[in-house]
């Protein structure tokens, strides 16, 4: 069997039913032996996306999406999006094509040493040196990416590597020895940790990624009716607590919601799940927290006392511990804290307040109107995404997430360009849900060429743009932090985007009022065909509440 | 090694040996020191050589850090594949030797008879000499090769070489 026959096999044998990629000179092999395979190739315009795509397929998923590229420039430009998946723990399995292993180390054409540039942004990377050892190697790439803590892993293959024809074996079962991805919590800790929840008077769930990472949903929801503790999330733990429960508070930190910033530095006891004290979610890591009891909950060791001292630790899968601790909550009979407790009487005077106190912007159609009316039209199992800056954040504040799991962005790198890939992948993954990426125009620009994809694929998503004609975020900061002096954020409303989704054969349709986006909306959920809406944003529409960087949540800005 | 709820809350910098078995092969020690930079962990030596199993090499790190630095390196160090096992090496319930090679002025007659002497003292091994130099090899702790160093310095050190740490725990600690 040829090396690249070997590739197609085993990625065949860990149940890969699509891949993203874009060919090149450097993995002809590969692409050769996809013409007989059983997977679905889906062809990208730019190599960036196609990470985003396998990305995007993950999180829905939640197991390992796959992604090609040739050598040299494909390789690298796939990086952002392994980078991308590495902040957000996302799992993946990039498979490169190299020069042939004589030609490495000489420049080659189009050789990059990418096992170097990927490093430290992959859980490891992988480079076979014979055909021989592809089964293996995809075996062992698909445990690491998948197990613990996900994450992405890169396999290069040397051309000549997969032109080879040799005697290939499949393993069944692979040992990695130095990897040994911790799965059940230490009971005692697990025991200290619920009696200080007991304990606490006023507690808090924070609800990190790490929530959606392992599936953990009814135990969180548990848990918090066991406490009756308020739940806040991470921005990358949103979608883990749904956001119209009596407990749900919405995310913390640099633009989280108001009140959510507000009672976690009033709380006693933080229980931190899945989460990794982030300087977005929390502001200053001294400040935060101080005096209270941090109970962490993580399956990765290293994010103990990464960002912040925890004082009771519990390491291991965050669905098997919280499941743990809703049984040993059980066995004590907790005592439910009554509406009328005083701790549940703080949370709601907290949002009344705020409701009133935040004033929304003076104009017909705003982000705010605009998000909740999208919210308001859309099923709850629809798929959400977003792409990064103004958009992403006004999305965090205003499109609550009811269905646990249906809502990702780029949170950790923060990629321009993501979510409208991604969202092609999640709609990869779960063709019949309904997927929106909720988008400014900044950042679709980046990757709006997949368009193509959604429209050839026959995978279509609503693109929610709103248009400000600005890199809004950037703006936003020049406003507040530079006297209003804006450099390089004008983009002038260019191109058309009505017109540049009609040239890809997708549906264009613009918005200038509430009216119109509501008709908008409701053409793009009953058409089979992706479609770009082009909602026009006043430019001076800032996103708060706001904690400046190097500010703690207490510092928190709630209007100009 | 402590977890972070235990963690001391002293911030104070000593001296740390940390040991590590890692794969023995290709790109190993460029992982480890790749995570080592990307994460500003200030390292004073690494050594790495073969073991008495083919398949492992030993590396050891030795690092002025406070406590909670070093609690993130070793679980940063135990995050990559390749690193089978780490461990925090007590100094007391460890040896540790560095070598070193040292080559200064010895014009005089005078000098050549102090070095040796010192040499002799400090149990080091004159390796090479000509009319006008004297190389020595020393074998001991950092803090031994030290004060050699310091001893000789006025003689004029031309060129010095350190291997850095090499550890492994006393008795049948394993």
């Amino acid at each position: 069997m040829l090396g690249a026959e070997a590739l197609i096999k085993a990625l065949e044998k860990e149940g890969v039913d699509v891949v993203f990629g874009l060919p090149g000179g450097a993995n002809l092999p590969i692409y050769d032996a996809l013409v007989d395979a059983n997977l679905r190739h889906i062809l990208v315009r730019h190599e960036q996306s196609a990470a985003h795509m396998a990305d995007g397929y993950a999180r829905i998923k939640r197991k390992a999406g796959v992604c090609f590229a040739t050598s040299g420039p494909g390789a690298t430009n796939l990086i952002t999006g392994i980078a991308t998946a590495y902040a957000d723990s996302s799992p993946m399995i990039a498979v490169t094509g190299q020069v042939p292993l004589a030609m490495i180390g000489k420049d080659a054409f189009q050789e990059t040493d990418i096992i170097g540039v990927a490093n430290p942004c992959t859980k490891y990377a992988f480079q076979p040196r014979a055909a021989a050892e592809i089964p293996e190697t995809v075996k062992k790439a698909f445990y690491i990416s998948e197990s613990g803590r996900p994450g992405p892993v890169l396999i290069d293959i040397p051309k000549d590597v997969q032109q080879a024809r040799e005697e290939v074996a499949f393993p069944n079962l692979i040992k990695v020895r130095g990897y040994n991805p911790i799965v059940d919590a230490d009971l005692s800790q697990l025991e200290r940790a619920v009696q200080a929840m007991m304990k606490a008077e006023k507690p808090i769930i924070m609800a990190g990624g790490g929530v959606i990472l392992s599936g953990a949903f009814s135990e969180l929801q548990a848990l918090a009716e066991l406490l009756m503790a308020p739940v806040v999330t991470t921005f990358k733990g949103k979608g883990s607590f749904p956001e119209n429960h009596a407990l749900a508070m919405g995310p913390i930190g640099m633009h989280g919601h108001a009140e959510a910033n507000k009672i976690i530095i009033e709380a006693d006891c933080i229980i931190a799940v899945g989460a990794r004290f982030s300087d977005r979610s929390v502001g200053r890591f001294d400040e935060f927290g101080k005096g209270m009891t941090i109970i962490h909950l993580d399956v990765d060791p290293a994010e103990i006392g990464k960002n912040k001292a925890a004082d009771i630790a519990v390491v291991g899968d965050v669905k098997s511990s919280l499941r743990t601790a809703v049984k040993m909550l059980t066995k004590y009979k907790i005592v439910k804290r009554a509406i009328d407790d005083p701790w549940l009487k703080r949370r709601k005077e907290l949002i009344d307040y705020y409701a009133d106190s935040i004033k929304d912007y003076p104009r017909e159609l705003t982000a705010k109107k605009a998000l909740k009316k999208l919210r308001e039209l859309l099923p709850h199992n629809a798929i959400v995404t977003t792409e990064v800056g103004q958009c992403q954040m006004w999305a965090s504040l205003h499109f609550d997430v009811i269905a646990p799991g249906t809502f990702f962005s780029s949170t950790g790198l923060g990629t321009m360009g993501f979510g409208f890939p991604a969202s092609i992948g999640a709609k990869a993954a779960k063709p019949r849900s309904i997927v929106v990426d909720i988008a400014g125009d900044g950042s679709f620009n980046m990757t709006e060429n997949s368009l193509a994809v959604s429209v050839l694929d026959k995978l279509p998503v609503i693109v929610f743009l709103m248009n400000n004609y600005m890199l809004g975020m950037v703006a936003q900061w020049q406003r507040t932090f530079y006297k209003r002096r804006y450099s390089g954020v004008h983009q002038q409303n260019c191109p058309d985007y009505a017109k540049i989704a009609e040239a890809y054969g997708a549906q264009g349709i613009r918005a200038q009022t509430m009216e119109e986006l509501d008709k908008a909306l409701k053409k793009a959920m009953n058409t089979d065909v992706a479609s770009v809406i082009d909602i026009s944003i006043d430019p001076e529409e800032d996103v708060y509440p706001f904690v400046a960087p190097g500010t703690g949540l207490k510092d928190m800005i709630t209007g100009a | 090694m402590k977890t972070g709820d235990t963690l001391s809350q002293n911030d104070a910098v000593s001296w740390h040996l940390v040991a590590a078995l890692v794969e023995n092969k290709p790109g190993v020690l460029f992982r480890v020191t790749n995570l080592f930079r990307a994460r500003s962990f200030n390292i004073e030596s690494i050594t790495v050589g073969s073991t008495e199993q083919v398949d492992l090499s030993r590396m050891t790190i030795t690092t002025k850090t406070d406590e909670k630095t070093l609690d993130q390196l070793v679980k940063q160090l135990r995050k990559l594949i390749d690193v089978v096992e780490v461990r925090v090496l007590e100094t007391s319930k460890s040896v540790y030797r560095e070598l070193a090679l040292i080559k200064m002025k010895a014009e005089k007659p005078t000098a050549r008879m102090e070095i040796t002497t010192y040499a002799s003292i400090f149990r080091a091994n004159i390796l090479d000499i000509d009319k006008d130099t004297i190389m020595v090899e020393i074998t001991g702790t950092p803090d031994k090769i030290d004060a050699f160093k310091n001893l000789v310095n006025s003689f004029g050190i031309i060129q010095l070489a350190r291997t850095g740490v090499s550890a492994l725990p006393r008795g049948e600690n394993v």
